[in-house]
């Protein structure tokens, strides 16, 4: 009897350490993410868009002053875009180059390698470079205009398939483009690597099967891979949306907004409208917007892996 | 079993790969053959030439430059990277073997401060360090890294524990041992691949990160990654001496990858939630 009493309180004071360790955390969270994000939210309903702060409320102003603006309905667009553009590529590219380096090549490791590598690079980096690349009169330009093209990347001001709506014209910016080559170059190897992983974890046997059911190579990836990846899918488009909808130093390093906002994003005006310009609540406004673009992806996955986990 | 068309897939196979991996390399190209060029050697249309000599005086020069910014971002990323691992690793070790009531639900308030966009909690942020005296100073930046550091810790921990079986636990808790001897003597002594990966992780994030740097830090408390924009920013463009500053801006985490390789792949899919 006495030993158990003592186990039980042993277990409990142990228990507490747990949720001691713990507590330092769970306090700098809830302070420096959730009490910074209503903090956020306050000054985005307040009047200071000067230099000295001024926590008066003003309501839903600086919203409405948003979603009015030009180059904030021009943020928007690019933004949409973007994000579809890049994460398509991304996907296909990576998911295209697992299925080929899962099929026993030769130096598999070096190729993987190279397409891994830009992972380890910072987006300032890659702006700075793929600037220098992707700049209308260099060598990737001198190659194509012996194709008779000659793009202008991230100069270019027109909309594809673009049509008025309200102030802006709807449609992909063709300088977007150019974002989504870099971004795409960069960020392909996290593709890779998650599906080429997950290939890894199909069971050869299951594909024998399908083999020996008389399916072709062909039906065995639309029946059998393509499914067994998707949870992989659902992880990549989660972590590339939450990249895509926060951009900020891949613009701001390769083009600025861009003439006529061609390339500019929420990110990019939140910086330069709050420390630039000294509007706070308006940059606190779109850093709102944008926070909220995040969690419409992000709060159902994390809900659904929490469930999946208890 | 080789027909003439196995044959041909083969081929295309390699194509396909050879032409993407040049693709991908092109950048690396340039940059080593642009920095390596004098300055009256550059042009636009030259870009792709092999310089007609090696010229090393574009690194110099990026090297003055950047010199001590790449200094402070060794200063910010070491302690930045060692503390967020530890507390990492102690929040980690919480959350999956000393699971109670709520602490799935707290788990998942702490990771979604992973993907916040940093922009949504910035100008409180500055106001912060400004009052307490952080603001423009290394020590406030190690300090955000740390804090915005905790979710993707405690997630690449708690992952890496749950692999740890639990009746090792059992057994030494019935030898006696209880949370913090438990930790000591057996968590910590397997941590050691954890703390490589995360450390490797959070190092490449830090080095690489721009937002907070740019908005927290001027001039001389400058990361590494600031002072190259705005060398490249500046109204007169040496592409050579950019693209030096891009290749040293850049060659750390670099070297982590190329050294620690299969430890730097293992982050990224330890870091992507599912795992």
């Amino acid at each position: 009897m006495a030993t158990k009493q003592k186990t039980k309180q042993k277990f409990s004071k142990d228990q507490w350490l747990a949720i001691g360790f713990l507590a330092p955390s769970i306090l700098l969270i809830l302070v420096f993410v959730y009490g910074f994000i209503s903090w956020t939210g306050y000054v985005s309903l307040s009047n200071w868009n000067t230099i000295v702060p001024d926590f008066s409320f003003a309501g839903l102003k600086n919203y409405l002053y948003l979603f009015s603006d030009f180059r904030f309905q021009s943020d928007l667009r690019n933004m949409l875009f973007f994000t579809i553009l890049f994460i398509g590529a991304v996907i296909i590219l990576g998911l295209g180059l697992a299925i080929l380096l899962d099929k026993k090549i030769k130096g598999e490791s070096f190729f993987r390698n190279i397409f891994l590598f830009p992972m380890a690079l910072s987006f300032v980096v890659t702006g700075v470079v793929w600037q220098w690349l992707l700049n209308p009169s260099t060598g990737v330009n001198n190659f194509l205009k012996t194709f008779g093209i000659e793009p202008l990347w991230y100069t270019d001001t027109n909309i594809l398939a673009g049509f008025q709506w309200g102030q802006i014209e709807f449609g992909v910016p063709v300088a977007i483009l150019s974002i989504v080559v870099a971004s795409a170059w960069q960020m392909t190897g996290f593709a890779l690597a998650m599906y080429l992983a997950g290939l890894r974890g199909i069971p050869e046997e299951l594909r024998e099967a399908a083999r020996m059911d008389g399916a072709s190579e062909l039906q065995i990836y639309r029946k059998i891979i393509l499914p067994q990846l998707r949870p992989i899918t659902a992880s990549v488009v989660i972590m590339m949306a939450h990249i895509s909808l926060k951009i900020f130093d891949l613009i701001y390093a390769m083009t600025g907004p861009g003439a006529n906002f061609v390339t500019d994003v929420p990110g990019l005006y939140m910086f330069e409208t709050t420390f630039r310009g000294n509007y706070y609540a308006h940059g606190a406004a779109i850093a709102i917007i944008m926070l909220l673009a995040v969690a419409i992806f992000i709060v159902p996955y994390l809900w659904n892996n929490r469930r999946a986990d208890s | 079993m080789t027909t003439p068309s196995h044959y041909f897939a083969r081929l295309l196979k390699y194509f396909i790969l050879i032409v993407l991996a040049l693709f991908f390399l092109m950048p690396v190209y340039v940059i080593l053959v642009t920095s390596l060029k004098p300055l009256d050697e550059i042009s636009l249309s030259q870009m792709w030439a092999l310089p007609t000599s090696i010229d090393f005086s574009s690194y110099v020069q990026a090297f003055e430059e950047l010199g001590p910014n790449f200094l402070n971002s060794f200063y910010l990323a070491i302690p930045a990277t060692l503390l967020s691992a530890l507390l990492g690793a102690m929040n980690g070790y919480v959350l999956s073997k000393w699971k109670f009531k709520g602490s799935e639900t707290l788990f998942t308030v702490i990771l979604f401060g992973m993907f916040i966009p940093y922009q949504s909690i910035l100008i409180p942020l500055i106001q912060f360090l400004d009052t307490i005296g952080l603001y423009n100073s290394i020590l406030g930046l190690i300090f955000v890294h740390v804090v915005y550091g905790l979710p993707i810790t405690t997630l690449m921990f708690r992952n890496f524990y749950a692999n740890i079986p639990d009746e090792m636990l059992e057994s030494a808790r019935i030898d006696g041992a209880g949370f913090l001897g438990i930790f000591r003597h057996i968590i910590l002594p397997l941590s050691i691949t954890g703390f490589v990966v995360v450390a490797i992780w959070q190092f490449t994030n830090i080095w690489n990160e721009f937002l907070f740097a740019v908005t927290i830090t001027q001039s001389d408390q400058q990361p590494v990654m600031v002072a190259l924009q705005n060398l490249s920013g500046s109204q007169i463009v040496q592409w050579n001496v950019q693209m030096a500053g891009a290749f040293i801006a850049a060659l750390p985490t670099l070297l982590v990858y190329m050294i620690l390789g299969k430890y730097f792949v293992r982050g990224l899919l330890a870091g992507s939630v599912k795992g």
